[in-house]
This record gives C-alpha cells, structure tokens and sequence, in this order.
C-alpha cells in the first residue's frame, strides 16, 4: 500500500487520488496498531509495542513523496513508518508475533522493522541514531550521483541528544539529500518536552545548523504533504537538507501495557483526540475533495479486511527455526563464527 | 624486493581499491588536503577530491553513525580516527548498530564499513593517546579486528577489509607504523582468519599481539642463545581468530605463553588461553601463562610508561619461567 508519489499539484491543492490514499494509509496504520493493543492484550507480542495511534498525518504525508529506493530511518516508534513505506501489515504484525514471516524473519519485533528492498532500513531500539544513518544515506546517494533521498522520523526525545547536534550539522555542511523529521508528541515517555529543552521550538533550530527548519500542524496530513513535498524536492536537486517539526500527539500510553496517567490530564488528551488527524482528513476529503462517503466507507472497508486477515496470517504463520538463530551474523555464511 | 613502511603499505591498498571503486570514501579529521596525521591519505585527495576524502569536524559519534547509514546504502565508507582512543565516543553506533545492521535485517543489509586508527603506547603520548581497545571489540559478535604487525601483511590485510561486507577494526600500532618491511608492488590479499609463524621453534609457543610480536622475536634470539627456541605466532587477525595455528604449534612444544599490550582481565590472552585447554589440554606440559601491560591507564612520564608495557626483558623472564614449570 505505498504510496505512489503524484503529479505536483497547484500549491494549495492536493490531487484527489492522492488524498484518498493518504486516507487509507492513515486508516491501515490505525486499524494495524489497534489490532495490535488487541493481541498485546491477548498475549500475542513477546516484547514493547509502542503505537502510533494519533500520529498518522506525518508518515502519510512524508511517504507519499518517497519512491522505494528513498530509504527511511525510524524509531522506536516506527509501525506507522514501515506501513507508509510500503511493509504490508501482514509481516509487521508477524515480526511483532515473533513468526518466520515477518519483515525482519523474527529477529526484530516491533523496534527493529526492516524492509530494504523497499527502503524501509530500520527502525531502532536506541532513540538517536536513525538520524545519523539517513544523513549517511543521504551521503551515498550524493557519491552515487543520484536523487535519491534519505529520511529520519524520530521524536522529540531525540532533539537532546548529541545524535541529532552532529547529523543535521554533517547534513548541513556536506548539503546532503536528507529530511530530519520530528514528530513532537510533546513527551518523551512521561518527561515532558517543554521541561527537556532549553529551547522548546524544534523548527527554530533548523537555523543553528544552516539548514530550514518549519513547524507545522502534524495532525494536518495536508499540511505535512506540503511541507515535506518541498524538502523532498529541494534534496533531490541539490538543494541540502531540511528540519520538519510535525506537532502532534500520541493518544495511547507509550507502550502496550504501560500505566498512563499522572503526567498528563485527560481534558488534554481530549483536547487532541478532538484533533484527531484521520478525522480531520475525513472532512477534508468529504467537504474540500467533494469525495463522496461510500468511497470513504469502501476504504474502511477494505482496510479492515486487510488488517483482519493480516492478523489472522500472522497468527498462522510459522516460528523461525531455532538453528538459524546465529546466521547472518557476518555477511558471508560460508564463514564460520570467529569463537 | 623494494621496502616500504606499514603506513605506506596500507595506503597503498587504499589507493588501489578506490581507483577501482568509486564507492570507496574516508572521513577523519585531516584526511583531506593534509593527508591523514599518520599519512594514512597523504596524496589521495589530489586525485579524488573532498566527495571522497571528507575532512570532518569533531564529530565522532555523529560520523560513524553517518558511514553505519552509508554501508547500508551503497556505499563503503573508510572512517579514520587517526589515535582509536577516539572511537569511544562512539561506541553505541558501533556495537549497536553497525555491527547489528546484517544480523537484524536478516543479512540483507550490508555493512561494508571499515573503522581504522592507531593503537598502542609509547612516547609518551599518555593515556588518551595510547589505547588498543581492540578486546572491546572482539567480545562483538558482527566486527572483524585486524591487527597487522608487518608492512607485507598490513597491504594484503587492508585490501581484504577493503572488499569487506562486514564492518573491519583496523588497528595499526603507532610503534611500528615507520618500520620497513619488503612488500610486493602489485596488489594482492591476505585472508582474515589465518596466523602467521614469526618464528618457527620447538621449545615454546608465543603469541604474541601488535607490537609485542616484534619485541617477542628480540627475546628470541636472547633466549636462543640459551638454548630455548620459540614459536612466535601474531594471530594477524582477532576475529577470526586463527586457534588452529596455535594448538598446532602447542602440539609440538606444548607450552604457551600470550603477551599483550592490552589490560589482562577477559583480554585475547584469556580466550587464547581458554580455547587452547578446551581443545588442547593434553598438549599442555605446562600451565598457560599471560603477560600483559598494566592494569591501569598509560602515564606520561617515560619511566612510568616504561613500566606499563611488556618489556624485552620481562618476555625473556616469562618464558624462562614457563620452561621451567
Ligand atoms: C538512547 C536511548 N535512551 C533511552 C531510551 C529509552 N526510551 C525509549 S522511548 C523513550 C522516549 C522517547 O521519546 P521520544 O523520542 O519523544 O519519542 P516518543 O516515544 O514520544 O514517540 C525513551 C527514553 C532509548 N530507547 N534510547
């Protein structure tokens, strides 16, 4: 369900089929994780399951722009991103069942997603250094001499680390064909970010590294289209990297299972679920699009029959075979283990 | 044949490869116009320009992360430190992600990654300048460590990490990157995984890591005066380690000694050591003996770092000792 970049539109206008897919991306990502708080409950995820429920607008609108040789970098936070990029929830949901047929065999779960072949090149257990391997793939595809572009999604956590200090600088100076995408969720776990930072405003800091750097409404997938539709074409010709603080807001616990109360109150979480991006994006298309609702309620449809049997593949899939649990290891299998 | 030094013989497999491959970049400080601070470079970015020899700021973490996403994306990237003790500042890029990345992506990412940089003490360049580190790294499932000691071999070496998937530790001791040795014009490989004799002997078996190899083989030839001929063995590459070379030898002379620059404790002479009564105990006529630097970080002042590394003497003394037991 990638979605195919379209046609640039008139500034302010979205063609239609575009629209429609940012629709169901949004809708695939959230029927996915839901699905998924489900089988947590039920006991089908061996390890961390953290959604992206309420963050749909910034992979949507960030991907739509990517062809499959763009590669991505995510974070612990990624389902929404391997979904966008092209990862069919059938083999996300499997590698968070720990089956053979998931996107990384079983070797990753939730926070090692891989998917190569559709540069989908990780998710991380480790917040921080996506931001320094997409500035890397933007360094090869500048040596390589192609327009191609790479991405990083990562939080507002990871805006204090020393990682993305020395990416967007490296970025900055060699011009490198890279997106630095931050989704502000306004916590880090239960640590809010208007205490963690000096400077709370992710977009002004663009500047202190010589790159642009632009904040906007990230429950707004038309916002995040645009903007991120500009950085995308100013990497791919040349034009350096761009810093897109996406402002939004996660409505479920930062993890399966985790207690959800104390640092937040419920009238502010309300506030966003009001805000809701797939919501926002149904009225777009029904009131500004003049989409008609039965093309809406067949896309709902469609999703859930995906995410139903996704899960129901996953669930029947096989185990990964306990002899293969060192291979890989080293690049050439031919070579034994060194010890 | 003519001599070169070990530094020459490394840069030389480097301009081969990347006249060959143009997918082949270096990053460090001061690789660019000034050629490395240990003439790693020195040259090559006059024929391929600052794209491919990136001078960069003072950005450890920040680089090696940057070259980990550039393996994976078509590139291979040569980070070089110029003093190792620099590459601690990124640790977390190295073992948890570079030397993860195939493994995790179920081998369909590669990790062509080589991260070079002097190792070693002497002349007092004190204990942020004199690191070997080179243990850290062997306890790595992922990485490959390259320890050459000889001109010849540090070629042929560096040209096998050069066609690497999997990310290569590089490690030249700073002691002997001037040292001379025949080294043949044309470009050739030396395959990871294999030891090298130094010295044929029946009596004792040395292993001997990095610069200690060349002050083993002077005790040699006062212990040969004695009576006593060593096998010296340099395992020229930690992981793989070549353990078939050393129970070999052990074989024959039955006795063993590791020395090291490095700090004792789960050291390469403790896996040495381990593997060899696991697979060798009959062999053994005597008790595996290590001798390592201090365990402490390297002073300044030239009697007190004197006294942190395995002198000629002291490795005279250790094997007279095992001869004895
Ligand atoms: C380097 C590092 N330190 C700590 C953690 C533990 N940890 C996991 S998620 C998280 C919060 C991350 O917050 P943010 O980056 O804002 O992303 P969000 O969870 O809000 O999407 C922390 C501290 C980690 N994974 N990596």
């Amino acid at each position: 369900m990638s979605v195919q970049p379209t046609t640039d539109p008139a500034p302010g206008q979205i063609d239609r089929s575009a629209a429609l897919e940012f629709y169901r991306v949004m809708l695939t990502i959230r029927r996915t994780e839901e699905q998924l708080a489900r089988s947590h409950q039920q006991g089908l995820i061996h390890g961390a399951c953290h959604t992206y429920v309420g963050q749909e607008a910034i992979a949507a609108g960030v991907c739509a722009h990517l062809r499959p040789d763009d590669a991505v970098f995510s974070t612990h936070r990624g389902h929404g991103h391997a979904l966008a990029k092209g990862v069919p929830p059938r083999e996300l949901i499997a590698e968070l069942f720990g089956r053979a047929t998931g996107c990384s065999r079983g070797r990753g779960g939730s926070m090692h997603l891989f998917a190569p072949e559709i540069g989908m090149m990780g998710t991380s257990g480790i917040v921080g250094p996506c931001i320094l391997q997409a500035t890397g793939a933007g360094y090869s595809f500048q040596l390589l001499k192609t327009d191609r572009v790479g991405v990083a999604f990562f939080g507002d956590g990871a805006v204090n680390n020393g990682a993305f200090h020395e990416g967007l600088n490296l970025a900055s100076i060699c011009r490198l064909p890279v997106l630095f995408v931050c989704e502000n969720n306004q916590y880090a776990t239960e640590i809010a970010f208007a205490y963690a930072a000096g400077n709370p405003q992710v977009g002004m800091r663009g500047s202190a590294y010589g790159m642009p750097g632009v904040t906007l409404d990230g429950n707004d997938v038309v916002a995040v289209y645009q903007a991120a539709g500009e950085a995308v074409a100013r990497a791919r010709a040349g034009g350096g990297p761009t810093l897109l603080e996406c402002r939004t807001y996660r409505t479920r616990a930062h993890a399966e299972g985790m207690r959800d109360v104390g640092y937040r109150t419920q009238e502010e979480v309300d506030r966003w679920k009001a805000q809701d991006p797939i919501a926002r994006c149904r009225t777009y298309l029904l009131q500004k699009q003049a989409v008609a609702v039965e093309a809406l309620e067949q896309i709902e449809a469609d999703v859930q029959t995906t995410v139903t049997e996704a899960e129901r593949f996953a669930r029947n899939s096989p185990w990964p075979e306990a002899t293969t649990a060192c291979q890989h290891v080293y690049s050439e299998p031919a070579q034994p283990a060194s010890h | 044949m003519r001599e070169i030094t070990l530094i020459e013989a490394t840069r030389e497999a480097l301009a081969a490869a990347m006249a060959r491959d143009n997918t082949i970049f270096v990053v460090g400080e001061g690789i660019g116009p000034r050629g490395g601070n240990f003439n790693t470079t020195t040259g090559l970015y006059d024929l391929y320009g600052p794209e491919r020899l990136r001078d960069m700021p003072i950005s450890e973490r920040g680089f090696v992360g940057m070259c980990a996403g550039a393996a994976m994306t078509g590139s291979r990237p040569i980070v070089d430190f110029m003093f190792v003790d620099f590459i601690l500042d990124a640790m977390g890029e190295l073992i948890n992600q570079a030397a993860k990345i195939q493994y995790m992506s179920s081998g369909r990412l590669k990790m062509p990654l080589i991260l070079r940089g002097c190792i070693g003490i002497g002349h007092s360049a004190a204990t942020h300048h004199s690191g070997s580190y080179f243990p850290h790294f062997v306890n790595i499932p992922g990485f490959r460590v390259v320890v050459p000691t000889t001109p010849y071999d540090a070629k042929g070496l560096f040209a096998t990490a050069l066609v690497s998937d999997d990310p290569v530790i590089f490690l030249e001791h700073k002691s002997i990157l001037f040292h001379k040795g025949a080294v043949p014009e044309e470009e050739y490989t030396i395959p990871f995984g294999q030891a090298r004799v130094a010295r044929a002997g029946q009596h004792c078996t040395v292993v001997a890591v990095g610069a200690m190899v060349g002050k083993t083989l002077q005790a040699c030839e006062r212990l040969a005066l004695a009576g006593i001929e060593v096998e010296v063995i340099d395992p020229r590459t930690l992981n793989p380690l070549d353990i078939q070379s050393v129970l070999a030898s052990v074989h024959k002379t039955g006795r063993l000694l590791i020395v090291d620059e490095t700090f004792q404790p789960c050291g390469i002479g403790a896996e040495i050591a381990a593997q060899v009564v696991e697979q060798g105990f009959d062999d053994l006529d005597a008790p595996v003996c290590r001798l390592n630097g201090a365990y402490a970080p390297t002073p300044y002042s030239p009697t007190l770092e004197a006294a942190v590394v395995p002198n000629v003497e002291e490795i005279v003394r250790a094997v007279e000792t095992l001869m004895a037991a």
